[in-house]
């Protein structure tokens, strides 16, 4: 980086006499306020999800009259409390920071709610691109260290998987904590610049989750529909009547109509069209250009220069052929010439329709960021004395897991391995600590009955209301997210036997 | 924001803050008398504290002695280190809970009782009562138990070490220290913790305490900022350091014996027995 770096000011924080002056990034001696960009800020607030269309209540608006608005709201919507900001509790054999119950429809539900440091974490991410960002397996680097690598791509998509124990612990104290700070930024939804590939072949890298990559400078726009042959495939049917040939441009495998399996069974000609690149099986090339930002994910700015001069024994004067990329943001006509040369024409209505619609199909490019974790024995005994019960009640579908109240996969087989995207969680849910290792909201829901099977801590559980105060942070329901509490979610609620 | 006050919903516990102060209180015998007690005396405790940071924040020798309570704790822990350099700081969270802990038992008399401020505990045992304590690495690794008795005499425990919430010269995991009172124990945990160290190695990097933390009564003083690998003989090598420093308290009393733990090997001096294991399920306290 060549910005020069501004040195921010520091600050006096008032919460407590001791007045720490706290500079930017850091937290007083407390560890409970910090300096984030100037601004004084509690890192704990407790945070709960409102179980209704409860307006989004601004964590500490304003600090000096907490009282202005009050924790009524709670007595008319079921509140579910997360383990954002609820703080771990040491040495692991204390109970859970929070273990609340409340009645849901004549259950008496319990959340064990804590926030798990999870040395076993890292991230997935999805990129929703076809540009290429690197070759399976190279190495993903911020600031130099590894932090991950490229692994298999999905429909549509690269795929990065990041963090995990091997760059979190195994390697070098500065990798740790570049891999942690990088995490950490992505689950907190913040932009993180990195670098994929060797020298020779780097790729810069901007991911966000829920915002588009930026490759190499450029913002990705649409995720393809599919690759130029599957185009083909897709919308034959729309374009064989109105124009001879068909191109789509493609940076994986451009397709050609005219000898293509799908122009073939369409009756279409053979038009005496030359495609530059290597022809894998018929009206499929792979490589017509390189890799950039022009036309379909390839570097080419204007698409004649992928076809050579039309065969001319079977190409005709005034045929006519369009050219269009897979995403469909970038199309062209052209009529040969006297001389089989394309020219330039303006395009039929119907074409122009139909080009529109592969663009229309092309769903926006977003980054995508699963955080994966495990809920190792530690985190477990906060929630009971015999850990191993709470991973048999929770694959038993008695217990609930929910990450920041957001809905969490859980992987088959042993121990609580969980998936979760960081979009459906409330805003800046995780922290770390210096191992490195993350710090996740988690939380386990399930009846007050299951609890005390399972070993629970049942004395310390306390009443939902006597945990929310003028502090919490209030935030409603994630629209896609189940209510944590809702019967559906659990295994006697299917009439299975307990 | 000033001191808050609340018992736990279990009812047995009291649960005192205040800016950088977490304690939570446990107590048989007269609870209610000593949990009154525990309250007016956190009542501006640490304001009083505030008054004389300068002078805690200094080294002990040729400053003038401190006057609040916890203050003059904090300095009579730190004061019988004279040979390293240390400020009363070192002690602050075990003076706090030591001074809690004593006004409780000039109120009542109690069976046993704890304060335990953000693992520095002060502990009383009478009679047959044990405390059992848990030990785990920063990551939540579970390191053991120990049960302590009233005839260990321990009235203080502590733990330190790098990536705790102080800076550390060391590169202890974590150092736990068992000594009569706990403002001892946390002076000497501090000190454990700066010993277990291997001066001068490369994968060790160091800055000054004042660039990690403005106001660090630490100063220029080099502290840890990274260590990165090293072989078992060095770690073995730096929990002998570690392990040097304790053993020369062990042997001036001033602690009773630590714990010490890095990269999985662990490392003890004095007497820190029994140290049972995983399978000990009796925790006494919650």
């Amino acid at each position: 980086m060549t910005t020069p770096r501004v040195k921010p000011e520091k600050i006096r924080c008032d919460a407590c006499p001791v007045l720490c002056f706290i500079a930017e990034g850091r937290s007083g001696a407390c560890d409970r306020y910090a300096n984030h960009g100037g601004d004084l800020v509690r890192l704990d607030a407790l945070t709960i999800i409102e179980g209704s269309d409860a307006k989004l209540v601004p964590f500490l608006a304003d600090k000096r009259h907490p009282q202005d608005w009050d924790g009524n709201i709670v007595q008319q919507n079921r509140p579910f409390v997360t383990a954002v900001g609820a703080g771990t509790t040491y040495p692991d054999y204390k109970p859970a920071p929070f273990i609340v119950s409340q009645q849901v429809e004549d259950v008496d539900m319990v959340t064990v709610v804590t926030e798990g440091i999870f040395s076993y974490c890292g991230v997935k991410v999805k990129i929703d691109t076809d540009r290429h960002i690197g070759h399976e397996r190279d190495v993903v680097r911020v600031n130099g260290e590894p932090i991950g690598h490229v692994m298999t791509s999905e429909y549509g998509s690269k795929m990065l998987s990041l963090g995990g124990v091997e760059h979190l612990t195994g390697g070098t104290k500065k990798e740790g904590r570049v891999t942690c700070d990088a995490l950490l930024r992505l689950c907190n939804r913040d932009a993180v610049e990195m670098t994929i590939g060797e020298e020779e072949h780097q790729t810069s890298l901007v991911v966000q989750a829920g915002k588009a990559p930026i490759i190499n400078g450029i913002e990705e726009r649409l995720m393809r529909v599919g690759c130029g042959s599957a185009a083909i495939g897709m919308f034959a049917k729309q374009w064989f009547a109105h124009v001879d040939d068909v191109v789509v441009v493609d940076d994986h495998i451009t397709g050609v109509l005219s000898e293509h399996q799908a122009g073939k069974m369409l009756d279409v000609p053979p038009t005496g069209i030359r495609v530059k690149g290597r022809r894998s099986t018929p009206g499929r090339y792979f490589q017509v250009a390189e890799p950039g930002t022009g036309w379909g994910g390839t570097n080419i700015e204007d698409p004649l220069v992928i076809l050579d001069d039309f065969k001319p024994d079977v190409a005709w004067p005034g045929q006519r052929l369009m050219m269009i990329s897979t995403t469909g943001e970038q199309y062209a006509y052209f009529v040969l010439d006297e001389d089989l040369v394309p020219q330039p024409a303006e395009m039929p209505d119907a074409l122009e329709v139909s080009a529109n619609r592969v663009s229309e199909n092309c769903e926006p490019s977003v980054c995508s960021v699963l955080f994966m974790g495990g809920a190792g024995g530690s985190l477990r005994a906060g929630v009971t004395e015999n850990p191993v019960r709470l991973t048999k009640s929770v694959k038993d579908s008695l217990t609930y897991v929910s990450c920041g109240g957001a809905q969490a996969y859980v992987w088959p087989g042993g121990g609580i391995t969980v998936m979760v995207d960081v979009l459906d969680m409330p805003t800046n849910s995780f922290g770390y600590v210096p191992t490195p290792a993350l710090v996740a909201p988690i939380e386990f829901t399930m009846r007050i009955s299951d609890y005390g099977t399972l070993g629970g801590y049942t004395e310390e559980i306390r009443p939902v209301t006597e945990i929310i105060s003028d502090q919490t942070r209030k935030v409603s329901q994630g629209e896609s997210q189940p209510d944590p509490n809702a019967r559906s979610n659990y295994r006697w609620n299917k009439g299975a036997k307990d | 924001m000033g001191p808050v006050a609340a018992i736990l919903p279990c009812g047995a516990r009291l649960h005192l803050q205040h800016g950088p102060i977490d304690l939570v209180i446990g107590a048989k015998g007269d609870r209610d008398t000593a949990f009154r007690a525990a309250h007016s005396c956190f009542e501006g405790l640490l304001d009083r504290l505030v008054d004389e940071l300068p002078i805690l924040r200094t080294p002990v020798t040729g400053v003038p002695d401190p006057e609040g309570p916890v203050a003059r704790r904090m300095y009579t822990a730190a004061r019988v280190h004279s040979d390293v350099f240390v400020t009363p700081m070192a002690a602050v969270a075990g003076a706090v809970a030591d001074e809690v802990l004593s006004a409780m038992r000039r109120a009542t008399n109690l069976q046993s009782a704890y304060v335990n401020n953000g693992g520095d505990i002060a502990l009383l045992l009478t009679g047959d009562e044990t405390f059992t304590l848990a030990m785990a690495t920063p990551d939540g690794r579970d390191l053991g138990r120990i049960i302590l008795r009233t005839k260990d005499a321990i009235g203080g425990i502590a733990t330190s070490g790098f990536g705790g919430r102080s800076l550390s010269c060391g590169i202890a995991d974590s150092v736990t220290v068992l000594a009569a009172d706990a403002a001892s124990a946390d002076v000497a945990a501090t000190l454990i913790a700066n010993a277990v160290n291997l001066p001068d190695h490369p994968a060790i990097s160091r800055c000054p305490a004042n660039q990690m933390r403005d106001d660090s009564d630490l100063g220029l003083r080099l502290v840890t900022k990274n260590c990165g690998s090293l072989t078992g003989a060095e770690i073995n090598s730096a929990l002998s350091n570690g392990a040097e420093a304790a053993e020369k308290m062990t042997c001036r009393r001033i602690i009773h014996g630590a714990a010490m733990f890095l990269r999985g090997q662990t490392r003890v001096a004095g007497s820190v027995s029994p140290f049972t294991h995983h399978d000990d399920r009796s925790l006494q306290i919650a």
